[in-house]
């Protein structure tokens, strides 16, 4: 019984930290949060659904379109409402995207409709069984996105030009500039996979719930900054580990406390690690305070 | 026994060492300057006494109670006498003059939320004194603050904010004074002025200690200077001692 | 805003001139005199909102002022912890929530007078705005937006599931009117006029408080805060004791108008106290102009007025309201009435 939920609780965790990890790249470059982050994970999710479900394509194009379009969705949210309030106080821009996370949220209420949606995905592979724990397929598909996405995510950043660049940018942003590299192209790439990881992640949540529906991204997006806290916002391999603790911290609660207050979990956390941990699990430089 | 006792006062950053052992007694009354190379510790030095940063190790005594300075929160060390400026100039930009220094007036005031709201005689008067004193205050500077006392901190110029802070640390009635660099982004003739500032503001009893890279306003103005490098004290004394030690030559200049 | 920062920059030790009065703008101006309207005009003005049932005969048109009234109150408490003291709270809808079920509650269930019960739910506010003060003080503004985000979730969720004392997502109904006066001579208020007395009467205690404690020592050091808080502490301002002060005296005001909802309502449920009403009360000072009560009164009005008349569109209204924050930030930061300030950029 215990290791059947604990194939839910990582698989859980594995998108937590697939949205957490948008959460810290953004924060390590820019140094805010990226309140509509959330907002790029539904729209990730339904963008696919609506390829799926009105041009009956199948889902790994489905998916790949959704992520694309999430991407530009990223990119344009950096555009709009970070860019022009890079001169800015940071209690502008806080309001700013803030602004922008409503916009999508209720944007997309107007055009799929405040309801569920059903978002119904039949691999047709049967489940995984090992002794007496069953594992569903789609348990092991989540996971293994996951788990790839975050693994050529590391590459990326530890061995490519870009990587370095990015890293470089995060360490510090006018020493990087006057190094020559283009920071405004950085931002843009930062936003653009941050974006498409939470858009992957968006559509791993639909899979794993077969529903979805425009407020999701508010609860998700809250409990995934939890994650990049408790992981040390910036690092991203904190943000990995944050997001499988969540997982697994939601799921005990729900389990052996009350399944009522599982939201509640996610939050307490946060806000106990903030008051305790500001500097998160595996956190290096300072953040809140 | 003088106003200030600084004992083995150490203030680290993780392997930088930017206050090392530092042993100063500062006298009543007197002014005392403070000069070293950019990195030498001495704004760090002022951190630590206000509480902005907290020390390693070290005792700070002051005049004459054994309660130990670093011990205390930042904000209750103004009220125990001892008020500062700041080098990158940090007025309360969109507070107007005459509101900045009241702030600095705060830690002699009581009355709380509860008095404001039922409006007590006692918060109205408590009000109508700080605002005297903070006028008084800025009278020190002639008009130039006064005329201004209704203005927003962020329009006025340069010198006039630097006039302001020390303003607003006086509004505290403060023991000690720290200054911080106070001439920096004043002409010569408000330099000039300043000194005068500067020594009236002595004359009231204020005991002033001041960090400032212009030699020629330190001869003028102190008594007796403190030299600093990496954290440490090289030498105490009349300005001549000073000025011509071996080891402030070499900080200044580099061994030859 | 840019401009004048760089020409006092350029004025190097001159004084630079104070023209920047003059470019303040018209709205700002004209808050700016309402602020100083003589002692006759506000009596005049007093007596115009008193007789207001008198000349408004709609039922409907009463609703809408007097929803504009309690967001009145609601974004003056707002704004004493985002104006005043510059800290951003995304959960204000928490103690509004907070003072609207403890009415609902303590009348339903224990039949208590309405008059008790509003403080007791602003005191149960006081306790909440210091339990999210207390720990959260050191967090940066973005920290703090989020944390207080995630509170004003957990009330929600806690009100949404403690059936035995919310009764859940069904909500508590039929919480009785409440009296004026003792025994024989207790007048029910259960009309729109005298609801509509009530939050009046409300505000300019809201109005009152905030610019009493905004004048005294206390709003100086909690607008020190907002400055530069390092130096404000320097400056003996005990930043603890001034942060919690700050949420809790915004989070009674919260409260109080969480009262008067419970009781205009007749009904409470969760869903009056979601995110979305955090953010429409966060976007009110922002219209007016953080910081400035005139402002607040009037952004109260455009956020809650407008939508009725275009309602229409009220679809859209939680759209616009998000364009609107962006559009606000980039070109008109200080607000309709705010006054034209220098700030302090972040560094990225």
């Amino acid at each position: 019984m215990f290791w059947q939920q604990f194939t839910n609780w990582i698989s859980l965790g594995a998108m937590y930290a697939m949205l957490a990890i948008g959460y810290t790249m953004v924060y390590g470059i820019i140094k805010l949060i990226n309140f509509a982050h959330g907002e790029i994970f539904m729209c990730g999710a339904f963008f696919t659904w609506w390829f799926m479900s009105v041009f009956h394509i199948p889902l790994p194009v489905a998916a790949l379109l959704g992520i694309m379009m999430a991407t530009g969705l990223g990119i344009a949210v950096e555009r709009i409402a970070y860019r022009p309030l890079r001169n800015a106080p940071r209690f502008a821009v806080v309001i700013s995207v803030l602004g922008v996370s409503i916009f999508l949220q209720n944007m997309a209420r107007i055009i799929w409709g405040a309801e569920f949606q059903v978002f119904e995905v039949d691999f047709g592979i049967p489940p995984l069984i090992l002794g007496t724990v069953i594992i569903p397929f789609k348990k092991i598909f989540i996971f293994g996105t996951s788990v790839i996405c975050m693994a050529s995510l590391a590459v990326f950043v530890k061995k490519t030009y870009l990587g370095k660049a990015m890293r470089a940018t995060a360490a510090d942003w006018e020493a990087a500039e006057m190094m020559g590299i283009n920071v405004n192209m950085v931002i843009v790439l930062t936003f653009a996979i941050g974006s498409a990881m939470a858009a992957v992640a968006g559509i791993l949540f639909a899979v794993n719930y077969n529903s979805i529906d425009p407020y999701m991204g508010f609860n998700a997006g809250m409990k995934a900054f939890a994650a990049a806290v408790l992981g040390g916002i910036g690092n991203i391999y904190g943000a990995m580990l944050g997001g499988l603790f969540l997982g697994v911290v939601e799921g005990v609660g729900s389990a052996y406390i009350s399944s009522m207050y599982r939201d509640a979990f996610a939050f307490g956390l946060l806000i106990l690690a903030l008051i305790f941990r500001p500097k998160g699990l595996l956190g290096e430089g300072k953040t809140g305070e | 026994m003088g106003l200030l006792s600084i004992s083995s006062l150490t203030k680290k950053f993780g392997g930088l060492v930017a206050l090392k052992q530092f042993d100063l007694t500062v006298e009543k009354g007197e002014i005392l300057g403070i000069i070293g190379p950019n990195g030498s510790g001495k704004t760090t030095f002022f951190n630590v006494l206000t509480g902005m940063f907290r020390a390693d190790e070290g005792t700070v005594l002051l005049d004459g109670t054994s309660d130990n300075l670093l011990d205390r929160k930042t904000h209750e060390i103004i009220g125990m006498g001892v008020a500062r400026t700041f080098q990158n100039q940090r007025p309360f930009s969109n507070l107007s003059v005459l509101q900045n220094i009241m702030v600095g007036g705060h830690c002699r005031g009581r009355s709380g939320i509860f008095s404001a709201l039922l409006r007590l005689p006692g918060a109205g008067r408590e009000r109508r004194r700080l605002e005297k004193r903070a006028m008084e205050v800025m009278t020190i500077f002639g008009d130039r603050l006064i005329s201004m006392k209704d203005r927003s901190a962020w329009t006025l110029s340069y010198a006039n904010r630097r006039r302001l802070e020390i303003a607003r640390a006086l509004a505290s009635d403060p023991k000690l004074l720290l200054l911080d660099e106070p001439t920096a982004g004043m002409n010569p003739a408000e330099s000039l002025q300043l000194l005068d500032n500067i020594r009236h503001i002595n004359s009231t009893g204020v005991t002033v200690l001041v960090i400032e890279h212009d030699m020629n306003f330190m001869k003028q103005l102190c008594g007796r200077l403190v030299a600093l490098d990496y954290g440490e004290k090289i030498v105490e004394g009349s300005y001549d001692t000073v000025r011509n030690h071996s080891r402030v030559i070499e900080a200044y200049l580099g061994k030859d | 805003m840019n401009k004048t920062r760089l020409d006092d920059l350029s004025g190097g030790s001159q004084a630079t001139s104070g023209d920047n009065f003059l470019q303040q703008g018209v709205m700002a101006a004209l808050a700016g005199r309402l602020a100083r309207f003589s002692g006759i005009g506000k009596i005049a003005l007093l007596c115009v909102f008193l007789m207001l049932p008198l000349m408004i005969q709609s039922n409907y048109a009463m609703r809408v002022i007097i929803y504009i009234c309690l967001y009145i109150v609601l974004a003056m408490g707002l704004n004493v912890v985002m104006g005043f003291t510059g800290l951003l709270n995304i959960g204000h809808a928490a103690f509004y929530a907070t003072g609207a079920y403890t009415t609902a509650i303590l009348m339903k269930q224990f039949g208590m007078s309405f008059w008790l019960t509003v403080p007791a739910g602003m005191t149960l506010g006081v306790v909440l705005g210091v339990a999210i003060g207390l720990p959260t003080l050191r967090l940066r503004d973005d920290y703090l937006a989020m944390v207080t985000l995630g509170f004003g979730q957990i009330v929600y969720i806690v009100a949404n599931n403690w059936m035995g004392l919310t009764r859940g997502p069904r909500g508590i109904a039929d919480i009785p009117s409440p009296f004026l006066g003792w025994g024989d001579w207790a007048i029910p208020i259960d009309s729109y006029t005298a609801f509509y007395y009530l939050i009046f009467s409300f505000v300019l205690f809201t109005i009152f408080a905030c610019i009493r404690v905004r004048d005294s020592r206390v709003g100086l050091a909690w607008t020190a805060i907002r400055e530069d808080e390092d130096v404000a502490a320097v400056m003996g301002v005990n930043l603890v004791l001034y942060k919690t002060m700050s949420f809790a005296f915004s989070a009674a005001l919260g409260a109080l108008a969480g009262s008067f909802f419970a009781v205009f309502q007749h009904f409470v449920s969760p869903n009056s106290f979601t995110i979305l009403e955090s953010v429409i009360i966060i976007t009110i000072p922002i219209i007016g102009g953080l910081g400035s009560i005139p402002g607040t009164i009037v952004g109260a009005v455009i956020m809650i007025g407008l939508p009725e008349i275009f309602r229409a569109a009220s679809e859209y209204r939680m759209v616009v309201v998000g364009a609107f924050m962006v559009l606000m930030m980039i070109f008109k930061p200080e607000g309709l009435f705010g006054k034209k300030q220098f700030q302090q950029m972040y560094k990225a």
